[in-house]
Order: C-alpha cells, then sequence, then structure tokens
C-alpha cells in the first residue's frame, strides 16, 4: 500500500477563499419548498411517505459529510461512524424521554446540539484508540469497534433496550418557536434547519488550518510531520469533530422515528455512508450530499418497486468505481475546463447519442434481472411482474427476447457511441487547453 | 442568462416530479392491505415463507367470495427487518389510505408499528387503520404495549411456553435452557422458568445458557457443556443457524438427549436438520400437515393436499386461516373497512379454525387465543416436511382454557 | 479437564477451517492491498457448488471441480474487474468487491432459493471416530482437518519450493521491485486471487456440509476472516496460521468460561447489581461474550502493534 497511498485518494483541490453564496441559498430554497410539491391536494394533506425520505435524506446528508471529514479530507476509511451516528441517537432518545418527563429543560430546536456533544464525546473516546493509527490498521480497528458496538446493543439493556431498542415520544412540550413537533413537516423542517447549520460548519471547517492539515495528512503524512505537526492529533481531532457532526444526525433520526434499535450503529449503515460519500464524490465538498440523496431515493424509492434492489446497487458501484472514481461530482467537475472555454454547447450532441443507447441499456438490464428474479423468486409468492407499468408475461419468449436484445444490442450500440463521445470530449480538451 | 436557464429547467423537472408523486387513489374493487415483512437481504427467507402461505390463504378466502363482494389483496413493502425502515414503508401504507397494514417478522418491528399506529391514529382521525399481526411473537406486545389498534392473530410467546412445558413427559426430570440473547430469546427464557415452577416443580434446570444471536458457528464446546451437566432434555427457543448448527452439533458427537424446541418446525429447519433429528427432536406448532389425517377432518385434509402440491415447504399459518376467516365476519358485520367499527366487530368474537376447535379473539388484549400441537420429527408419517422423508406426529395437544392466560393489558379505546 | 481436551480439538479443527479462508484473504490482501470483502461470498460459492454437483455426479468429484471453478471465478473477476480498478485506487477495488457481494447474494437466492441447501457430510464419512470420555468425534471432523493440513502443506511447499512461489514470496513485500525485475506481475496478481479463491472454495466445500449452507453464509463468516489475516499481520502466512488457531480456541474455549468480571472482584466482597450499562457489562458472563473476544482482541494489537502479530509490512 505503500507506493499506492498516493494514488489511494485523488487530492481535493483547496475551496475557493471567495464563498459563493447562491448555491447555498438555492439549496435552502429547494429544500423548503420541496414537501409541498407533493401536497396530496385531494384530500389536503402532506404526502407522509415523501416526507418521511425527504427528512431521511436530510439525516444522510449530514451523516454522509461527516463521514467525508474522515475520508475524503483526512484520508481515514472508518467503518464505525455509524457507532457515533447511533449512540448519538440512543443519547437523544434518553435525552427526549428526560425532557418530556421534565428532567431536562432543553428546548427541541437545541436537543440535536446536545445529540452533538454526545456524538463528539464519543467520538472522543472511540477515536483515542482509532487514531493511534492510520491506513489499513485504522480502517480496521475501526471494523473491530462497529462489531462490539453493534453486539453489545442487542445484549444490554438498561442503555440499548436490547434488542427492541429504546422508545421516546418527541412531544416534549419545549420549544423557542412554540411548535409541538408532533407533525411530521415540522420535524423536516427542523432537520433542514440542522442540515444547513451542519453543512455551514463543516464547509468552513475544512478551510481552517485543521481543515486543511487533515488534507496534508492524507496526501504524505511524512511530510507532515516535518512541517511540524503531529498527525495522530490532527487524526484525533478531524474524528472527534466528525463524531460531532455524525451525532447532530443521530439526534435527528432520534426525533423523527422516535425509536432506535441497534441498526443504528451497526455496520450496514457505515457501508451507506461510505457509499453515499464515494459515490456521489469524495473530492469535492458537495459530492457526499448528491450521494446521499441518490441513495436515498434508491433504498427507499427503488426497494418498494423492486426486490432486486441490491442487485441494482451492486452494479451501480462496480459501474461508479470503474468509470467514475471520482464520483458523480467529479464527473461534473471534469466537464469545467470545457465549459471555461465555452465549448459546452458542442458536447449536447455527443450526450444525445449516448443517452439514448444508454437508456436502452438500463432498459433492458432491468428488464433482464426483474424476469429473472421473477422467475426464480417472485413467481412463486404470487406476485404478478410489471415493469414501468406494463404487465409481462414471463412465458412469452417476447418479453424475454426484448430485454435481452435491449441489454445485448443496446450495449453494442453504447459501445459505439461511447467510442465517438470519447472522441470528441478529448478534442475539446485540446481546444480547451489552446484557448 | 445560462444560470437562468438551469434554473427554469430544473424547476420543470420537479413541476413534472411532483405531478408524478401524486398518490394514486386506492382502487375499490378490492379490499388492500398493507404487508410489510422483509424481503430482501439476509432475512428474505422469513417474508417469502410468509407471502407464500397468504398467497395461498387469500386464493381459499377470496374463492368463498371475499367480505362485502370484494376481495383481498395484499400490497407488499420491503422493511429489511429495520424498524425504520418500516415506519417508512407505514407512511406508504397510510398515504394510500389503507385500511389494514400488517406484519409478521420481527417482533422489534411490531413493536415500533404499534406505536407508529397509535400516534398515526390520534394524529389522524380520518384515516385510521388496524394493525394485524401475524407472526410478531414478544409477550408485551399484548400486554404492557396493547393497543385497541392491534390484533394479533398469533399466539404469544407465553402460550407457546404453557404449551412447551405441559408436554415435557413425565419421565423428564433435568433441562438444560439454551437461548438467543436478544429480546425474543430473553422472553424465552422467563417464560419457560416461570411455566416449569409452575407446572413442573419436580424439574431441575441445571444450566440457563444464552448465546450471542446468529454469531456462533461452532456448537461443539456447548455441547461438551451440555453433556458433562447429564441433562435429560435441551430446552431451546433458537432457530435459524442457532437452532441447526445446534442439533447438528449434538447429533455428530454422539449425545443422548431430548431436543424439545419451540421453533424447529419453522421453515429450513427440517432440511437443515434432516435425519438426524429422528425421534428426539420435538417443537410446539400451531399445525403440522399430519393432524388432518390424526383427527379425520377431510376438509383440511383437501387444504394440505392443494398446499403440497404447488409447494415443498411445510404450511405452518393455521391462525393465519383463521385470521382471513374472521376479517370476513367482522367486515361483513362492520358493512366498511372503518378501523373503529371493524374493531369492535372484531373483539370478543369466536371462530371454528380449519381444524374445527373453536379459537376467541380475546376482548381485553386482542390476543387470539388457539391451541397447540406438541409433535415429534420421526418417520413413518404421512406427510412429510421438505422431502426429508420425516414429518410430525402429535404428541400432545394444549385446549384453548389451557392457553387462556392472564394479561396486565390496559386498553385504552377511542372514544368515537 | 474432560472439557479441556475436547474443547481443544474443537478448537483446532474451528481454527483450521478460519485459516482455510484467511490464507486466501491474507495473499491478497498482503500483496495487493485488496479489501476483498467477496472472499465470503465466494466461500459461500463454493459451498453452493459442492452441493450441486454432489447431487449430480458425488461429493469426491465435487471437492475437486467445486474449488476450480471458484478459482476461475476469482480469476476472471480480477482480468476483467479489479484490474482495471486497480489504478483508481484502493477504495475503489473495495467499492468494487462490496458490489460483488450484493450481486452474488441475491443471484444465490435466485439459483438456489432462499432457505438451506440439504447439502450433507457424505456416508463414507458419517461416522464416529473415535470418543473421548463418552463423546463422540466424528470421522469427518478428521477429514477436514486432513484436507485443511494437506492443503496448508501443500501451500507451503507451493511458496517455499518452487520458482514461483518465491516469486511470489518476493512480490508480498516488494511488488514494485518485483516488477522493475522483470516478472509479469499481473499475472503473478491473477494467479495469487485465482489461487486465494480456490482456497475459499474448497473451504466451503468441506464446511458447507457440517455447517449449513444458506444464503447468509457470507455474512457469518466475513468479520472473524477479516480479524484473523489483520491479527496475523500482512505478508506472514505463519501469522496467519497462528492467529486462525488463537481466534479457534478462543471462541471454543470462551464458551465454557462461566465467569465475568465481577465474579474476578466478589472474593473481594465487592458485589455488583446489573442495573446500570457499567453493572451489566461488568456482570456478563464471559460465556455470552465470547465470539465477540476476537475483535476486542483486534483492537488491542492494533493498538499496541499495528503490524499484526508476524505482519512483515507496514500497511
Amino acid at each position: 500500500m505503500s507506493d499506492a497511498a498516493v494514488r489511494a485518494l485523488p487530492s481535493r483541490r483547496p475551496v475557493s477563499v471567495a464563498v459563493r453564496l447562491w448555491p447555498w441559498i438555492v439549496a435552502l430554497l429547494i429544500a423548503v419548498v420541496l414537501p409541498w410539491l407533493f401536497y396530496d391536494w385531494q384530500h389536503g394533506r402532506h404526502s407522509g411517505f415523501m416526507i418521511s425520505v425527504f427528512s431521511q435524506m436530510g439525516m444522510m446528508i449530514i451523516f454522509a459529510l461527516s463521514f467525508n471529514m474522515l475520508m475524503g479530507q483526512a484520508g481515514l476509511l472508518s467503518f464505525c461512524h455509524s457507532v457515533l451516528f447511533g449512540l448519538a441517537g440512543y443519547s437523544t432518545v434518553h435525552f427526549l424521554n428526560a425532557a418530556g418527563a421534565g428532567e431536562l429543560p432543553v428546548p427541541m430546536e437545541l436537543i440535536p446540539l446536545l445529540a452533538g456533544l454526545s456524538g463528539f464525546g464519543f467520538a472522543v473516546v472511540f477515536g483515542y484508540m482509532a487514531t493511534k493509527q492510520r491506513s489499513t490498521a485504522f480502517a480496521m480497528i475501526t471494523l473491530g469497534i462497529v462489531q462490539l458496538v453493534t453486539t453489545a446493543a442487542t445484549m444490554f439493556h438498561s442503555f440499548f433496550g436490547g434488542e427492541g431498542g429504546v422508545k421516546t415520544d418527541r412531544v416534549i412540550g419545549n420549544s423557542l418557536l412554540g411548535r409541538e413537533y408532533g407533525q411530521a413537516i415540522e420535524v423536516y423542517y427542523l432537520i433542514v434547519g440542522w442540515m444547513m447549520i451542519a453543512a455551514i460548519g463543516m464547509y468552513f471547517h475544512a478551510m481552517t488550518p485543521l481543515g486543511r492539515m487533515a488534507n496534508a495528512c492524507r496526501d504524505n503524512h511524512e511530510r507532515a510531520q516535518f512541517v511540524g505537526y503531529d498527525p495522530r492529533m490532527v487524526r484525533f481531532l478531524q474524528f472527534a469533530l466528525s463524531g460531532f457532526y455524525a451525532g447532530i444526525g443521530g439526534g435527528l433520526f432520534a426525533i423523527t422515528y422516535e425509536i432506535v434499535t441497534f441498526d443504528a450503529v451497526a455496520a450496514p449503515l457505515a457501508a451507506n455512508a461510505l457509499l453515499m460519500a464515494y459515490i456521489g464524490g469524495a473530492t469535492t465538498f458537495f459530492g457526499p450530499v448528491l450521494g446521499a440523496i441518490l441513495i436515498t431515493l434508491l433504498q427507499s424509492g427503488v426497494s418498494l418497486m423492486s426486490n432486486s434492489w441490491l442487485v441494482y446497487v451492486g452494479v451501480l458501484f462496480i459501474a461508479m468505481v470503474t468509470f467514475a472514481p471520482t464520483g458523480l461530482t467529479g464527473i461534473v467537475l471534469e466537464h469545467a475546463p470545457i465549459a471555461r472555454a465555452g465549448l459546452l454547447r458542442r458536447l449536447t450532441l455527443p450526450y444525445l447519442r449516448i443517452a439514448v443507447p444508454g437508456l436502452i441499456v438500463l432498459f433492458g438490464f432491468v428488464g433482464v434481472v426483474e424476469l429473472l428474479s421473477f422467475l426464480t423468486i417472485g413467481m412463486a409468492q404470487g406476485k404478478r411482474l410489471a415493469l414501468f407499468g406494463v404487465a409481462l408475461d414471463i412465458f412469452s419468449p417476447l418479453s424475454w427476447l426484448v430485454a435481452f436484445a435491449c441489454l445485448l444490442g443496446g450495449g453494442l450500440w453504447l459501445s459505439i457511441e461511447a467510442r465517438y463521445f470519447k472522441r470528441v470530449w478529448d478534442g475539446l480538451i485540446e481546444a480547451s487547453r489552446s484557448r | 442568462m445560462q444560470r437562468l436557464r438551469l434554473l427554469a429547467i430544473s424547476f420543470l423537472a420537479l413541476f413534472g416530479l411532483a405531478i408524478a408523486g401524486q398518490p394514486v387513489r386506492a382502487a375499490d374493487e378490492t379490499i388492500k392491505i398493507g404487508y410489510i415483512d422483509p424481503f430482501s437481504g439476509a432475512f428474505a427467507s422469513g417474508g417469502d415463507a410468509s407471502l407464500k402461505m397468504f398467497q395461498f390463504i387469500l386464493d381459499y378466502i377470496n374463492a368463498k367470495g371475499g367480505a362485502l363482494g370484494k376481495k383481498f389483496e395484499l400490497v407488499t413493502f420491503d422493511d429489511k427487518l429495520q424498524p425504520a425502515e418500516a415506519l417508512i414503508a407505514f407512511k406508504s401504507v397510510t398515504d394510500q389510505n389503507l385500511p389494514f397494514v400488517m406484519s409478521c417478522v420481527g417482533s422489534n418491528v411490531g413493536s415500533a408499528l404499534i406505536d407508529a399506529v397509535n400516534k398515526h391514529n390520534s394524529r389522524n382521525p380520518d384515516n385510521r387503520i388496524l394493525q394485524i399481526n401475524c407472526g410478531q411473537l414478544a409477550t408485551e406486545l399484548t400486554n404492557e404495549q396493547c393497543s385497541f389498534w392491534h390484533f394479533r392473530f398469533v399466539g404469544s410467546v407465553e402460550m407457546r411456553a404453557v404449551a412447551r412445558i405441559k408436554s415435557l413427559p413425565q419421565s423428564v426430570k433435568s433441562v438444560y435452557l439454551l437461548n438467543q440473547d436478544y429480546l425474543f430469546g430473553q422472553s424465552i427464557e422467563k417464560d419457560t422458568k416461570r411455566f416449569l415452577a409452575q407446572y413442573r416443580p419436580d424439574i431441575k434446570i441445571v444450566a440457563d445458557e444464552f448465546i450471542p444471536l446468529m454469531q456462533v458457528k461452532d456448537f461443539a464446546p456447548y455441547i461438551s457443556k451440555i453433556k458433562a451437566s447429564g441433562a435429560q432434555s435441551l430446552l431451546t427457543g433458537n432457530y435459524g443457524p442457532d437452532l441447526n448448527l445446534l442439533i447438528k452439533a449434538g447429533v455428530d458427537a454422539g449425545l443422548d438427549i431430548r431436543y424439545d424446541t419451540y421453533l424447529a418446525h419453522v421453515i429450513g429447519a427440517a432440511t437443515a436438520i434432516g435425519s438426524n433429528g429422528e425421534g428426539r427432536l420435538t417443537s410446539v406448532m400451531e399445525d403440522h400437515e399430519n393432524i388432518p389425517e390424526e383427527e379425520h377432518n377431510a376438509e383440511a385434509e383437501e387444504f394440505f393436499k392443494k398446499w403440497r402440491a404447488t409447494h415443498d415447504f411445510a404450511f405452518i399459518a393455521l391462525p393465519s386461516v383463521t385470521q382471513f376467516e374472521m376479517l370476513v365476519r367482522a367486515i361483513n358485520k362492520a358493512g366498511s373497512t372503518d378501523a373503529v367499527k371493524v374493531a369492535d366487530a372484531l373483539e370478543g368474537m369466536e371462530q371454528k379454525d380449519l381444524f374445527g376447535v373453536t379459537n376467541i379473539m380475546r376482548k381485553e388484549d386482542h390476543q387470539l387465543l388457539h391451541p397447540y400441537y406438541e409433535a415429534v420429527f420421526t418417520k413413518n408419517v404421512k406427510n412429510d416436511v421438505e422431502k426429508t422423508g420425516l414429518g410430525w406426529k402429535t404428541e400432545y395437544k394444549t385446549t384453548v382454557a389451557d392457553e387462556t392466560l392472564p394479561t396486565t393489558c390496559k386498553m385504552k379505546r377511542p372514544s368515537s | 479437564m474432560q472439557i479441556g481436551l475436547i474443547s481443544l480439538l474443537d478448537g483446532l479443527v474451528y481454527g483450521m477451517l478460519l485459516f482455510m479462508l484467511a490464507s486466501g484473504l491474507t495473499l491478497i490482501l498482503s500483496m495487493m492491498g485488496v479489501l476483498n470483502f467477496a472472499h465470503a461470498s465466494i466461500y459461500m460459492l463454493g459451498a453452493y457448488f459442492a452441493y450441486q454437483i454432489s447431487t449430480w455426479i458425488g461429493f469426491w468429484p465435487a471437492l475437486v471441480i467445486a474449488p476450480l471453478l471458484c478459482g476461475a471465478i476469482g480469476a476472471a473477476i480480477e482480468v476483467w474487474g479489479l484490474r482495471r480498478v486497480h489504478h483508481n485506487g484502493h477504495i475503489a477495488e473495495l467499492l468494487f468487491t462490496f458490489g460483488l457481494v450484493f450481486i452474488i447474494g441475491r443471484a444465490v437466492q435466485m439459483v438456489w432459493g432462499m432457505l438451506p441447501m440439504p447439502y450433507r457430510v457424505p456416508t463414507s464419512l458419517d461416522f464416529p471416530l473415535f470418543s473421548i470420555y463418552g463423546e463422540n468425534f466424528p470421522a469427518y471432523r478428521g477429514f477436514m482437518l486432513l484436507i485443511s493440513g494437506g492443503m496448508l502443506f501443500t501451500t507451503w511447499l507451493l511458496l517455499k519450493k518452487t520458482r514461483i512461489g518465491l516469486i511470489i514470496q518476493a512480490a508480498l513485500t516488494h511488488p514494485s521491485m518485483v516488477s522493475a525485475l522483470g516478472h509479469d506481475v499481473p499475472r503473478v496478481f491473477t494467479l495469487v486471487f485465482a489461487g486465494g479463491s480456490l482456497l475459499a472454495g474448497l473451504a466451503g466445500v468441506i464446511a458447507g456440509n457440517y455447517f449449513t449452507t444458506e444464503s447468509s453464509m457470507a455474512d457469518a463468516m466475513g468479520p472473524i476472516v477479516f480479524v484473523v489475516v489483520i491479527f496475523g499481520g500482512l505478508g506472514s502466512l505463519a501469522g496467519c496460521f497462528i492467529a486462525s488457531i488463537l481466534m479457534g480456541m478462543v471462541q471454543t474455549f470462551s464458551v465454557v468460561a462461566d465467569w465475568s468480571f465481577a465474579d474476578l472482584i466478589s472474593p473481594f466482597g465487592i458485589t455488583l447489581g446489573a442495573n446500570d450499562l457499567l453493572g451489566e457489562i461488568l456482570t456478563i458472563p464471559v460465556s455470552r461474550i465470547g465470539p465477540l473476544v476476537p475483535y476486542a482482541l483486534l483492537i488491542l494489537i492494533l493498538l499496541f502493534r499495528p503490524r499484526g502479530l508476524m505482519g512483515t509490512r507496514e500497511t
């Protein structure tokens, strides 16, 4: 891993000091308006499901951003990030229960702050152990930590409530804004508020000397030592602060679902964070945000439509790591030189030309997976197969033919178009360089 | 200019999404039930098996006409056995105005749903929903956590424990308790000890052990301990790999002991245990496929014959048949699927199950009271399990009176 | 004494099985730096292939064919997958194998269904070999020991006494230098990955009918194998061997240890209640938390000796 360490994580370009305000405002506006786009005018109420999905997205955005503080910015692959999230969640349930019983005079709006502080505390404890090492040893220590904490959470009752978890009621009757937070939409706006606070906090943290030194230790820890900083201290502080933000996410989780079980500390959730950060693009600040939105849609949305959603996730991984290791935002940023040279318009036709076979391949792939899955599993379960609203008969060779034809034919066409696209792209990069 | 165009396009896209996102009005031709269970991941086999059994039951019920002239339909949601996911799925159920939500796997999910249903029904009195529990066994759900909106159509852990203890032969004088270290396993251990003290004080508990859930691969050391203890019977609530590996290890080591289990009849266990279990493996179950022959019940015989023709695992969901028979009667009596009316009709209802035994849906805690059958895994039975050549033979059965246990439920009833 | 001897034997068998799984992984991790999460999935595939082949032909052909199939799959993964992703860094490779875990998991469910497979110990081996204090030691366990021991010996022979083994050993610690010397390192990588997958498949063939063959097999074995590999140290098969046996013994012996921390201090007159978290932790007996001890050991050794037990390289 020694010489591969340099290749391991692409360096992140430093964030320009002139902060552009308008993306933040647009994001805030979209977040505020979003639930109203799905308002059920017939029944005069919000879509509970969509608000749940958006609330989940908000929490995951905070979670993924805090995870990227470790992976993208400090080069630390942590498998135990969910431990910080979940333990803060458990603490918040206890805080809420105490607040509801009148023992804790903290208003609801500040509960996530308490959660963040508890996340910070746990991160200090675990981080002290984990950050003693770096790189693979660090990752393995975190693997050990997550396994330990997960099983402990199912066994011990007083704090974790055993396998059943701990429950609370979020209507604690104490609020700075005078709201009850019984309705899901109120909790959603609380999440949006704290999401902005956390995101702004993490964004500015990346520009502080600590944030910069984390980048330096990621890229070349020996050199950082020579400069005079103790990489261990840097790692430790970065871990502790990422725990603070993860804790905020955990607190919001507890408030939203009013129940926390051991799967809030378990490894699959930590793996989710890795997924979100990587697919969105670990090299930029906003990458994890994009990744969190996409993965939440996949898990909550697609999983309701298909039981093979894990296959799609797996293929998405593989496609991303093979073709787009810098993530979605990485792809977008690669267009920057072309855009600067004003040549972006020349890409519209090539994009259209790959979009068409691309969609056909996607359609064919989904068709094949769903047909196979239905044949082997779904049929016996008595379901009916309907793809994009069209009922399919698995016994007619037509469905199979169409699906395979789309997959194979579309794939062939796509590879031709991809070659053409690459030619155009290379040409444009050359042209932009000369301008 | 660029930026404006970008903004315009994104708003159009969002608008399009919004139109697509309008909830579909539930079609009125069928009575839909939102069914939340794990259908992907490590626990998919549980949801998969349940779904198949329910499809079969619904075909049977719908063939008899359904309720109010409408057929039943299941709308499935995957919760991956996580309470948070189940709650998101529940939101989708209520968005679609489905009158019933049903869930079978995972008492932690069941518990979370009870809370969610209570909160939803109190916050949305115009869109109330009833919760059907088809397999979440933790005793607390109809005791401390009981709710007017929650109906459990399968016996609780303590009901099962009564059957387990009462069916132990008089010759057994020492038992070794082994359970999984989580809510369900601890519940089993508590109730086992309670009823041992109550019904069989002559039995000595030589050891009371917990194992971490689904972690142990090698049970040989446990077998050594069990052998050293000299117990006559291994009393365990384990299921899944924790049960299969335990019995395999025991048989391999030549351990001469009875395996008195709670859940060895659940799907997959027979295949994994095979002939290892012959003669020594017992379990308490809601039904097995040889009871019709034992009781000379032709209609039940027909039912199981039809099932076996198209499925290669055992049908163990008899109370779910009773569940739908009761639902049909309740909906017909209520004249609609309104939650309060159906609940009023359901509670206190008596219904004969497929074997002719009268089950009762108790009013105080909404728990279905039904009998259990304790059976031994053996050869020379008419219907074998999962093509292993061995099947279940009843040794003992409990009555509904045996299973009527006191409850701590203090149910809050809605005022309207 | 009785329990001690039996536990020793059982721990040995379990440890050898772990070693079979872990040795492939340690070769892959040491040489290529790839955290291969799909390793346990290939173990699962080995068990399923063996079941299928033994229903068609028989157990003994399955013993040979199934591992070869797994090796071929490993080679295919390396050539068409990992090689392309290699230059994108280690996290990319890790995520790639992650994606494979999901796909293989679902594929297994689709092809063989969700229930456990009736993959049984062959009747020729299904008898008690000998008995200790009245408890039978099954012949199949002896067979497992034989196979894993034979495989250990063969691997050792291959690595120490053949030319390709020499190159592999060198590439374990100094891959770039070996490449500079003109050896076809990518081909060595493919060979090692295929070899590791073959070992995992073999472990699956043997363990699949002794434990159960079902789609959650991979999740069950995965974490403990990683613990063994890291504990033993990168670049050292001997360390891996010691770690496997150690972990096997620890897991086996912890089951019989019914004491807890509270028992240790109770002679001093201090009694602990289990009413709060700390109390619960201190009164829980070791036997209940046995399978967690390896993770605690892993954390401890990484804190004080990041190379692991006998690692020859820093990570």
